[in-house]
């Protein structure tokens, strides 16, 4: 097991002027162990950078180590890491047993530490009564799991996560996200789980390193990404519905934004005149979408309230202590 | 959909045994011509039933023994020499091409596009066009009346190449890094990975170039003058005497028989490979 530092990474495509540069300097520590989600929307360069670690593609300046080695000049197979893609890329000739045994049948371990390896892999992935067949006799769900399994056999010190459960459908991702953290509590392996989707995000993460534009917006915990946002983006990528951002609302001073989740807006009496422009019901709780002025603001109300009617107005009051503030031009946390 | 209805059905099987028949009289007609006597042949009506000549037919034809006009070369001999021929060919085109596919579309190297057209434009070059320079070459490396001189030439395969090409094209890139990252080198990519996966296509390919390669006419006719370097298929032209002289068609229609059966035997038995590529559409 090992640690991972990336030092000042940026990824460009092309030379010279040409160059397209998609990730521009992101620096951060993983400690030994962690269990580290790189979430962002599409195109933020989340995978590239997981890809760099993974030596799938070069890396245009900067360091990336892994433990204490430097691994820029090295090969993947040599880095020591094990990696999960989102189509499984199992070879589909061979059996679930060969998918798993193929990289250590090329270091050359010897036959019966294999065989022991992959039989412990799939008793932990419960694969015991699969592993004879071929992937494409198995179900997506099964295939994520020995495609788990190729990674674990090689107990490598880094586990590499692209997007691994996208391909799932809801309930079988959720039952994988449990499974990835129980592995997690087994194996100790520090890990880069790399996806678009906040709630993987939120629930698998020890800290949560937020991407946008080949920036790295946050590193943090869970906790912290939500209870304070460092950016605009995170803010309104982090939270479903989204934090509102306030620009022009009363009590917002010009170059300023406030931020403000929707569950932590009241009803009452003192507050903003909100125009109310729909209700959606979710259950235990209602969203209230309404207009400040031309400014859209959604709140989460407690569906005992009652609904307000679409068309009429209501007053919403912010809880003080809830605040956040950014400066409009940077989108920084103020 | 298509309605099931037993007038339809019944034209349909109509038409399909029909086309059976216009296909499979003619290779009839050489079977029985094969199992009589030179006279009973030649009589008007020809007989369309089985004679009682075959054994011994066929027997002469293979060992050359007949009483003929023309050719009187063992067509075993013959056969055996259109085997190597066409395995030869097959085999190595599929190995050439695979090769070479494999290095167009995997690696960076200079000149790569340029290659990879000039490859693509020698499609358009038949072995008739390039046929005197390639003969000259090979009598001036004495390779006429050699397997060498009867399959090089052939080898080299522009479709096959083109084919594999687009077949690693629709290999998935993740699979190449999960290979790269279970620490596989290209060879070793290659062959547990790439080859096994181009089963089916190599199937496919090697009936197809198995029969190009028995079919061979104009090419042998140049690069071989020696009787025991015919393949059969030339075997059997020079078994009809120029001029008047009688045939033995009883002779020649079992040596076309002969000649029909090997590629016949390739398809028959790699249909089921051609099946099962179809059915497998997973990569």
């Amino acid at each position: 097991m090992a640690a991972i530092s990336l030092r000042n990474v940026i990824k460009r495509y092309g030379h010279g002027a040409k160059a397209n540069q998609v990730i521009h300097g992101v620096s951060a520590e993983v400690p030994d162990g962690e269990f580290v989600v790189i979430v962002g929307p599409s195109g933020c360069g989340k995978s590239t950078l997981l890809r760099m670690v993974a030596g799938l593609e070069e890396i245009s300046a900067g360091e990336i180590a892994i433990g204490d080695r430097v691994v820029n000049d090295i090969e993947p197979a040599q880095r020591d890491i094990a990696m999960v893609f989102q189509n499984y890329a199992l070879y589909p000739h061979m059996t679930n047993f060969d998918n798993m045994a193929y990289g250590l049948k090329i270091q050359k371990v010897p036959k019966d530490e294999i065989r022991r390896r992959v039989d412990k892999a799939a008793k932990i992935l419960e694969l015991g009564h699969l592993l004879e067949r071929k992937p494409r006799e198995l179900s997506g769900g099964q295939r994520q799991r020995v495609a788990m399994g190729r990674a674990i056999v090689r107990e490598p010190r880094v586990f590499l996560f692209d997007e691994p459960l996208s391909n799932l459908d809801a309930k079988l991702r959720a039952q994988t996200r449990l499974e990835i953290q129980k592995l997690h509590r087994e194996l100790r392996t520090t890990s880069l789980f790399v996806t678009h989707d906040q709630v993987e995000a939120m629930t698998l993460a020890q800290r949560i390193i937020v991407m946008n534009a080949g920036v790295m917006d946050q590193f943090a915990t869970p906790e912290e990404v939500y209870a304070r946002p460092a950016t605009t983006f995170v803010a309104s990528f982090i939270g479903s519905p989204p934090m509102n951002l306030l620009k022009h609302a009363p009590g917002v001073r010009p170059g300023q934004i406030l931020g403000i989740r929707p569950e932590h807006l009241t009803l009452d009496g003192e507050g903003w005149t909100v125009e109310v422009e729909q209700v959606e019901l979710l259950g235990a709780e209602r969203l209230i979408y309404g207009r400040i002025g031309e400014e859209q603001i959604i709140m989460r109300a407690e569906e005992a309230l009652g609904a307000p009617e679409v068309g009429s107005t209501v007053r919403m009051a912010a809880q003080p202590d809830k605040l956040h503030w950014f400066d409009a031009g940077s989108g920084k946390r103020v | 959909m298509v309605e099931r209805r037993p007038a339809v059905t019944l034209l349909s099987h109509l038409v399909l045994l029909l086309g059976i028949l216009i296909v499979a009289f003619p290779i009839y007609l050489a079977f029985i011509a094969s199992t009589h006597t030179r006279d009973e042949i030649v009589q008007v009506p020809m007989p369309v039933t089985p004679g009682t000549q075959m054994i011994e037919n066929y027997t002469a034809a293979l060992t050359g023994t007949a009483e003929t006009q023309g050719s009187k070369a063992a067509v075993g001999r013959m056969m055996w020499v259109s085997l190597v021929t066409a395995l030869v060919i097959a085999i190595g085109k599929i190995a050439i091409s695979l090769l070479s596919a494999f290095a167009i579309v995997y690696f960076r190297f200079p000149f790569k596009k340029i290659v990879f057209w000039m490859i693509f434009v020698t499609l358009m070059l038949p072995v008739e066009v390039r046929i005197l320079p390639t003969y000259k070459v090979l009598s001036d490396l004495n390779m006429l009346n050699t397997y060498a001189g009867l399959t090089i030439p052939l080898i080299a395969s522009a479709t096959a190449t083109f084919l594999f090409r687009q077949f690693f094209l629709s290999v998935p890139d993740e699979l190449v890094e999960a290979a790269r990252i279970d620490g596989a080198g290209p060879m070793r990519f290659f062959k547990d990975i790439l080859v096994p996966l181009s089963q089916t296509s190599i199937a496919a390919l090697f009936v197809i170039q198995f029969i190009y390669g028995w079919n061979q006419y104009l090419w042998p006719l140049l690069a071989t003058t020696t009787e025991d370097m015919y393949p059969v298929v030339i075997g059997i032209k020079r078994m009809i005497a120029s001029g008047d002289a009688a045939n033995d068609w009883n002779i020649i229609m079992a040596t076309a028989i002969l000649a029909l059966l090997p590629p016949a035997l390739v398809v028959v038995l790699m249909q089921r490979w051609f099946v099962k590529g179809l059915v497998d559409t997973e990569k």
